[in-house]
């Protein structure tokens, strides 16, 4: 404790947000390779999943819906990626930063609020991104899948859905106490998802007022527009829709973020 | 102003807070720290300190008052204050994976100007743990991690919230050392502390908060001179207090009993000892458990600790005698 306390320097170099959650982020992705149990989750659930969306596609008339197996479960792999890598995800992150003290810590620094949560939550988007590109490739590969007929499409819903299932993890963290409930609270949201946004069966398929209804979930208009990218066949006007839909959600789950976020455990 | 040596880089106005509860913390308290100068808040748990420095630190806005460090208000203008101060919160807050060298990168890249990491670690003797996860660490390890986190901008202000809890006796030295030589190379430090030793050593000025408001502020010196002094002792069987000499003409301010215990408060501690034994001297009386003792942080703390006990409870006698 003896060196010298002021050693004289340049002007110092102030942070950018990009340099600020760089760092977060790089620190995250190192914390996200220490989780074991997480990392298992997030990185072999997705891969698992499409296996039964296909053999459940065995027992659907998708020649009616006009799919096949590959622009079945395609849209449903993103979704699980979207689901487990990255929103199941980002809520024990941010309750366990939260528990640890670790974001009251970085509030007291230069990073502004949407950056302590944006930096976090930046590995595991990325996981998520990256997961969706192999998964793509193996069902091209595996399922005959032909390229994409309106890849914007599949490109906005995907970058949507990182953007909305990291938001969303953010409000679910809101109303979740400890690391232990984050295994419990993201399951609404995944048991809505898998069963009413078109992950295992599409809304093609579902009683017209039904389909309406699961036109609205969050996680719907991701698999709508990736599931369009590939077919081509989605009307300009439901694809504004899913846009609009994927939108409003994002703003409900800031909004309910700037509202009830809690930055350090309740005590 | 900013060329003023006496510049006042943390302001305080009628400051309160108020948790969500409805509790107020902190029930209006003014103060202001100089450039250059160690300022303490002490108290009791409860006191408000920590909720106090929270607002200082823009954690928090306040329900009432204003507060100003360098000019700013550090809750709405953070992007202006942040690059110029160092926190230490009172308990840690790190990744408990992360070792502490990724910790001390992690935040080397979110300060401007960071100094290096391993220069920062080495400053609080922790160069040897770098590698080491910080869940491995001690709670006293884990308090100088934090410190040099809190130094790694080179900060104007720094504010420590009981940066020595936890630490042995060792440690606690070194950071006060730390701490006095950041201030003597004209960082402005606010810190909390409940070592009454600590803030006597170290602060220049002090305040002791007591239920969310400041019973008294000055420098330690003159925070203890409007403390009496103390002088206790047993009496012996079939004595009582009445049988000392008048006790006003000893120059006692007050005293308390507790049984055969007594306790007197003097501003004239040599005259009030030296005539009690005079008096023990010449009625033989042998006063067991004699304690002379002069006014020291200690006392103050303790008095208002006990002024407000004193609403509470009833066990001992006081009496006050008019100065």
């Amino acid at each position: 404790m003896s060196a010298t306390l002021t050693t004289p320097r340049p002007a110092p170099a102030a942070t950018t947000a990009l340099s600020r959650m760089t760092a977060l982020a790089r620190a995250e992705l190192t914390l996200l390779g220490r989780t074991r149990g997480a990392l298992v989750a997030a990185l072999l659930v997705p891969l698992v999943m499409p296996f039964s969306v296909r053999s459940a596609a065995e027992e659907m008339d998708l020649a009616e819906a006009r799919l096949n197996t590959g622009t079945l479960v395609l849209p449903a792999a993103v979704g699980f990626s979207l689901l487990f890598a990255v929103y199941s995800v980002l809520v024990g992150t941010f309750v366990v930063r939260r528990e640890e003290l670790v974001l009251k810590r970085l509030r007291t620094g230069e990073l502004r609020d949407v950056e302590i949560l944006a930096g976090a939550a930046l590995p595991a988007a990325l996981t998520g991104l990256v997961q969706c590109l192999l998964l793509t490739a193996g069902c091209t590969v595996l399922l005959d899948l032909s390229p994409p007929s309106a890849p914007h499409l599949a490109v906005a819903g995907l970058l949507l859905g990182l953007v909305l299932c990291a938001a969303l993890a953010a409000a679910t963290a809101a109303v979740t106490r400890t690391g232990e409930s984050a295994q419990a609270t993201p399951m609404p949201l995944l048991l809505v998802s898998m069963l009413g946004s078109g992950m295992f069966v599409p809304l093609e398929l579902l009683p017209d007022r039904l389909a309406s209804v699961c036109e609205l979930l969050p996680l719907t208009p991701v698999v709508t527009l990736v599931r369009g990218g590939w077919t081509g066949d989605l009307p300009v006007s439901e694809a504004l829709g899913a846009l609009a839909t994927a939108m409003a959600w994002i703003v409900i789950a800031v909004f309910a973020v700037r509202r009830w976020f809690r930055w350090e455990p309740r005590r | 102003m900013e060329t003023n040596g006496h510049e006042h880089v943390i302001e305080v106005t009628d400051l309160r807070r108020v948790y969500g509860g409805g509790f107020e913390a902190v029930s209006g308290i003014t103060f202001s720290v100089r450039r250059g100068e160690i300022f303490a808040l002490l108290g009791t748990n409860g006191a408000g300190k920590t909720s106090t420095v929270e607002l200082l630190e823009g954690l928090a806005a306040p329900a009432g008052g204003r507060v100003r460090v360098l000019g700013h208000d550090p809750y709405t203008d953070r992007a202006l204050v942040r690059p110029r101060t160092g926190v230490m919160l009172q308990e840690g807050g790190f990744p408990s994976e992360l070792t502490v060298a990724e910790t001390a990168r992690m935040w080397a890249g979110c300060v401007s100007g960071a100094r290096p990491p391993a220069e920062v670690l080495a400053l609080v003797g922790l160069e040897s743990k770098a590698g080491i996860r910080v869940k491995q660490l001690s709670g006293g390890q884990r308090r100088r991690l934090d410190l040099a986190l809190a130094l790694l901008g080179d900060p104007e202000v720094l504010f420590l919230d009981e940066p020595t809890t936890g630490l042995d006796a060792e440690g606690r030295r070194e950071t006060w050392e730390l701490v006095s030589a950041l201030r003597d190379g004209g960082t402005t430090v606010l810190l909390t502390t409940h070592y009454l030793e600590e803030a006597e050593n170290l602060a220049d000025r002090l305040a002791i908060m007591h239920e969310g408001r400041i019973a008294t502020t000055g420098t330690p010196a003159e925070v203890t001179a409007a403390e009496p002094s103390r002088i206790s002792f047993e009496l012996p069987d079939g004595y009582f207090v009445g049988d000392l000499p008048p006790l006003g003409e000893l120059g006692v301010t007050g005293h308390e009993t507790d049984g055969r215990a007594v306790r007197l408060r003097t501003h004239e501690l040599q005259r009030t000892a030296t005539e009690l034994l005079v008096w023990a001297a010449r009625a033989r009386v042998d006063l067991r458990r004699l304690d002379v003792r002069p006014a020291s942080l200690e006392e103050a703390f303790l008095r208002i600790a006990k002024d407000a006990s004193a609403h509470r409870t009833t066990g001992t006698t006081t009496k006050e005698y008019a100065a």
